[in-house]
């Protein structure tokens, strides 16, 4: 298994290929990982693993640097339901509460207990160290809808 | 940037973040440009009069060169805007209002002086009337300011205390200088003219004073526990509900002539529908707009105004209206922040002291 950070600088068409493949078992050892990274219009990300089928949720870079210095996060009850599109959190800085979307449905099955301590890790490693909350899920094909990078860019130019 | 009052304003500068400016106030002196804010100049034989036709503050007993925040109300008593007064003289005022309310202030201003200088009550002279646009206004704020302005000036600043305002030299120019501001730190609010902006600008943003922007002005303000126009006051609240009872003169309370006056007297009499409380809410910040309740899920007291997780105290303080009677200090009550009910106790403000220069 190639470590996920180099599958993150392969091509996107690679990872797009990826994703449309139909989601189920995949126990092979000849089957690749593919982790496929995707965003919001809210400005999260979602990082998508399809071996485990699980995604992990954080905010942009350009989120947490148009919010500011971040004082307190919100996180989703371990365990809970969420719908593609459900509000499931939210992120505070001093000047503004901005809610987090669930941008994909499944169950909320880990939650970044370090931001209880330490909200400033959205700030200083929004898209790592930052990350919100990991979902197991149910539909591979609501990533795919989801914004590649390029078009993301596009997205905050706007 | 962001657009403010129809202006287009920094929420901070550089890459020195709201709360790293925040604790710089506090810590040290920060410059605030509020040249946005509008001021105007009223003079004539009978501006004292005028003005407290205007206002419900007693400004016929206010010294020379001192200032006083103020309420402009509406026929009701509600606010149109809040304001500080300056007396120069009898028949010479400077005041200050929002610049988010200007467009309502200067209608309202231009109508009423015409009543007035169509009125008998001008027969000793009339109140003329200047906006000085194009002016710049500079607070600067923090328990630096003092030592730093008094760097630039050979006028004896501990003469200037809380709420005085004199003209001082600074580096060559004669400046309007009022000590105070909208920190609850000790400060200058500084007014120049159009042409020496940009240089006294200059002069005034050295080591160690930084510049500052628009959200550690809100952060500041709500911590020493200061409305904001369009947030916590509004044309439907009157001086009594916002807690600004103060501002209305003592003498004027019983039988004084402005306008909204019976508005004003019906609260004070018969006591307000409502106040604006102070609180610290547990978990979650609660802004603008969220709904207080009594607790164990009793009915609705009122809302929430403006909050924020305070840099300084590392908790989050609110400010909002309360049904009368629910006001007290100490009250546990609940708030809604994302559809869950947090708890939150009633809590004087300021939240934190204020460390105004009264003197030695």
């Amino acid at each position: 298994m190639l470590p996920p950070l180099r599958q993150l600088s392969r091509p996107a068409t690679i990872a797009l290929r990826a994703a449309r493949r139909p989601g189920g078992a995949r126990v092979g050892p000849f089957v690749r990982t593919i982790v496929t990274k995707r965003y919001t219009q809210d400005h999260e990300v979602v990082v998508f693993d399809d071996s485990t089928m699980k995604g992990t949720v954080h905010i942009t870079d350009y989120a947490q640097s148009s919010l500011g210095d971040v004082v307190f996060v919100e996180l989703p009850t371990e365990g809970t339901e969420v719908s593609q599109g459900d509000q499931i959190g939210a992120v505070e800085s001093v000047k503004a509460a901005s809610d987090i979307y669930a941008p994909v449905s499944g169950v909320v099955e880990e939650v970044n207990s370090k931001l209880a301590e330490q909200p400033g890790l959205l700030n200083k490693s929004p898209e790592d160290q930052g990350w919100l909350c990991r979902i197991k899920i149910k539909d591979a094909a609501e990533i795919e809808k989801l914004m590649d990078e390029a078009a993301y860019k596009v997205h905050c130019e706007s | 940037m962001v657009p403010f009052a129809g202006y287009s304003m920094p929420l901070s500068y550089g890459d020195v973040g709201a709360v790293a400016s925040h604790h710089h106030v506090r810590d040290s002196a920060g410059l605030f440009d509020v040249g946005h804010m509008v001021q105007n100049i009223f003079r004539g034989a009978t501006t004292t009069a005028f003005l407290e036709w205007l206002t419900p503050s007693s400004l016929s007993a206010l010294e020379p060169y001192s200032s006083t925040l103020s309420v402009i109300l509406n026929e009701q008593g509600g606010i149109i805007d809040d304001t500080i007064v300056t007396k120069h003289a009898e028949d010479a005022f400077y005041v200050v209002t929002n610049a988010g309310r200007r467009e309502q202030d200067l209608a309202w201003f231009k109508a009423k002086l015409d009543e007035w200088n169509a009125s008998e009550r001008a027969q000793a002279g009339k109140v003329e009337w200047e906006v000085l646009d194009g002016w710049g206004l500079l607070a600067l704020q923090g328990p630096a300011a003092a030592q730093y302005l008094q760097a630039l000036t050979s006028f004896d600043l501990r003469a200037l205390t809380f709420g005085k305002s004199a003209f001082v030299p600074i580096e060559g120019f004669n400046l309007h200088v009022a000590r105070g501001g909208y920190t609850g730190e000790d400060g200058f609010e500084i007014s120049i003219p159009p042409s020496e902006t940009v240089e006294v600008a200059q002069i005034l943003s050295k080591l160690p004073v930084q510049l500052t922007g628009l959200g550690a002005r809100d952060s500041l303000r709500l911590e020493a526990g200061m409305c904001l126009y369009g947030n916590d006051l509004d044309e439907e609240t009157s001086p009594v509900e916002a807690g600004l009872t103060w501002v209305i003169g003592k003498d004027r309370r019983e039988n004084g002539a402005f306008i909204g006056a019976e508005g004003v007297r019906k609260h004070l009499k018969e006591g307000p529908p409502r106040r604006r409380v102070g609180m610290i809410v547990e978990g979650a910040p609660a802004r603008h707009g969220a709904k207080i309740f009594a607790p164990n899920g009793g009915e609705q007291l009122g809302v929430v105004t403006s909050g924020i997780p305070s840099p300084t105290l590392g908790k989050n303080i609110a400010m909002g209206y309360v049904k009368s009677g629910w006001h007290k200090k100490g009250t546990e009550l609940e708030v809604d922040v994302r559809n869950k009910l947090r708890k939150a106790t009633l809590t004087p403000m300021p939240f934190v002291k204020t460390r105004y220069w009264r003197g030695e």
